[in-house]
């Protein structure tokens, strides 16, 4: 049987679900071996153990977290070579790809990115130019590195958890060497919403919300879902680049993608291509979204998303 | 001080963009200097300024790898700025993965330290037709140097470098020893455009082609033999249709939740 690495960085006191969503994908490769960085707690020892791993290595050195990404690829290529994995596994962050793309070069493997599905035999699955076009590519080395997008596939339980056994692996001495340190950290308030590029509804807001996303926030708040934005939004200063989607933003590929006063250029077209329904909402019967939504409503957002608030509060009762 | 930026010549991505051919490739007529990678030429021509400029023995040394209209992306960087332009250029090259380009990069940008050491390479946050962000840190790996992408501030002094990069629920504050691999954001300037001035400035200034022998690479070390990954088959998406479109007369709203409803996404 081959063996799947997957990386998992600091997740602190609970396992994210694109963690569980790595090691579902590294079964269906072979045995699950994870290399884990940070304070390692019973909960997500006991969720690693029932999500089918079998072997857990850590490194000896516990300030890796001070450090940008050269540390923690030095750690994870000890761990690819203790565990003989012939496929490692990270999170399509962009630490996740930086560490990948380090650990690539160290490992003379090849590194596929933004993957969505990876068949059997290695092959991954992936959308290009601004998800125009789906493509497969496959390693030409004896093992790759695949970082793989959140929401890829439903995370599941292994039918046989065993208690999986820790193998701590020394660093090498110049590790930290040549490397960028973080010198300071400071914690954004959290906004209590899902994660962008991990939430199953996303409603996103362009131009034609003239600085006042609050009607786009009571409806997101309404169906659960996260806010985002077009970057004329985020250029105007109306809400943080942090909500930005598309080139230099993020990527989104929701069940439900709500656009409120986007006209639908092509670079934002391409950002809600992967979406499972898109529903538009805007002034201009012109724009280019209605060509691609599945329920497109011309009519003025002010108007029509909080009619929406209330009845979807009313259909909850 | 000397500064080396990477700049691509890429499909404008205001306009629709396909893969051809066997190999699965980007086409690249109507090409343009990435937009991404005008924040990394503004950044290193604001460090250089502020240290007495080109007067001041201060080199921005445009890199580009690409066919041979990727000289546009080099001259459209010295019209911007830059002091010098390099465009290396070989058939070898094409189709190479992140891998085989953060080699040829790599070789590249020792033959360009060699006169004088350089002091930081600067890039765009991602090229805008590949969009794997792999390059600026394998060409880190295979330099042996430190790496900060995704800087959305860029200060130097003495010998080290200090950079804040946003994340999704903290802000950080990186230093790391000169010399540095480092990528920018959008958020760091606003890029300026070429002037007049710079436009003439840019005729007189050097632009050097350098070929695979030129850095020391053999041709198998790069281009689809020296790739480390090899796309499999590429699919246009099938183009969305519209669905239902309305005109609000007052229920939109309510249609809208009726929509949801049906379609079991509340």
């Amino acid at each position: 049987m081959a063996k799947a690495l997957v990386f998992i960085d600091n997740p602190g006191q609970a396992l994210k679900k694109s963690s569980l969503e790595l090691l579902t994908i590294a079964r269906t490769l072979g045995d699950a071996a994870v290399a884990f960085n940070g304070g390692l707690s019973d909960d997500v020892a006991a969720a690693l153990a029932a999500h089918g791993a079998r072997t857990i290595y850590r490194p000896s050195a516990s300030d890796l977290d001070d450090y940008l990404v050269g540390p923690k690829a030095a750690f994870l290529a000890a761990a690819a070579t203790a565990s003989g994995a012939a496929v490692i596994l990270t999170e399509n962050s962009a630490e996740g790809k930086e560490i990948a793309a380090r650990l690539g070069i160290r490992l003379g493997a090849g590194v596929i990115t933004d993957v969505v599905a990876v068949d059997p035999d290695g092959t991954a699955h992936k959308s290009v130019l601004a998800g125009s076009y789906t493509t497969t590519a496959k390693a030409t080395t004896p093992v790759s590195v695949l970082t793989v997008k959140a929401n890829s596939i439903a995370p599941e339980p292994s039918a046989t958890g065993t208690a999986p056994e820790t193998v701590t692996l020394e660093l090498p001495a110049d590790a930290t060497a040549a490397a960028a340190r973080i010198t300071a950290r400071n914690e954004k308030p959290a906004s209590g919403r899902p994660e962008l590029t991990e939430a199953r509804i996303v409603v996103a807001g362009g131009r034609g919300v003239d600085g006042n996303f609050g009607p786009l926030e009571e409806l997101a708040d309404a169906l659960g879902a996260a806010i985002g934005a077009s970057r004329a939004a985020t250029d105007a200063g109306w809400i943080g680049h942090d909500a930005q989607i598309g080139q230099t933003g993020k990527t989104v590929s929701p069940q439900l993608y709500i656009s409120a006063g986007i006209s639908g250029a092509i670079q934002q077209k391409a950002g809600m291509q992967t979406a499972k329904v898109i529903v538009a909402v805007n002034k201009d019967a012109e724009s280019p979204v209605f060509e691609i939504a599945d329920f497109g409503i011309v009519g003025d957002l002010f108007k029509v998303l909080p009619q929406a608030t209330e009845e979807i509060k009313k259909h909850r009762g | 001080m000397k500064i080396i930026v990477l700049v691509k010549h890429v499909p404008d991505a205001q306009f629709d963009r396909h893969i051809t051919g066997e190999a699965h490739t980007v086409d690249r007529s109507e090409s343009i200097l990435s937009e991404l990678d005008e924040y990394a030429l503004e950044a290193a021509l604001q460090l250089t300024e502020a240290r007495g400029g080109e007067a001041a023995g201060n080199k921005v040394i445009a890199l580009s790898m690409g066919p041979a209209a990727a000289v546009n992306a080099v001259k459209k960087s010295l019209q911007i700025g830059a002091t010098e332009g390099v465009h290396l250029s070989d058939d070898a090259l094409a189709g190479s993965d992140a891998a085989a380009t953060s080699l040829a990069l790599a070789a590249a940008i020792r033959y360009l330290g060699a006169d004088a050491p350089v002091d930081l390479i600067l890039t765009g946050m991602a090229s805008t037709d590949g969009e794997t962000s792999l390059v600026p840190a394998q060409l880190a790996e295979r330099l042996g140097l430190p790496q900060v992408t995704f800087a959305a501030s860029l200060e130097l002094d003495a010998g080290k470098l200090t950079a804040r990069r946003d994340g999704d629920t903290h802000a950080d504050t990186i230093e790391a020893p000169l010399p540095a691999v480092v990528s920018v954001t959008d958020q760091i300037n606003d890029p300026r455009y070429p002037n007049f001035k710079g436009i003439m400035a840019a005729k007189k200034k050097t632009i050097t082609t350098l070929s695979l022998a030129d850095i020391g690479v053999d041709a198998a070390q790069v281009g689809k033999s020296g790739s480390w990954t090899a796309v499999g088959t590429a699919e246009p998406r099938p183009p969305r249709t519209a669905g239902t479109i309305i005109t609000d007369e007052g229920d939109a709203g309510i249609q809208l939740v009726e929509f949801l409803a049906a379609q079991k996404l509340l």
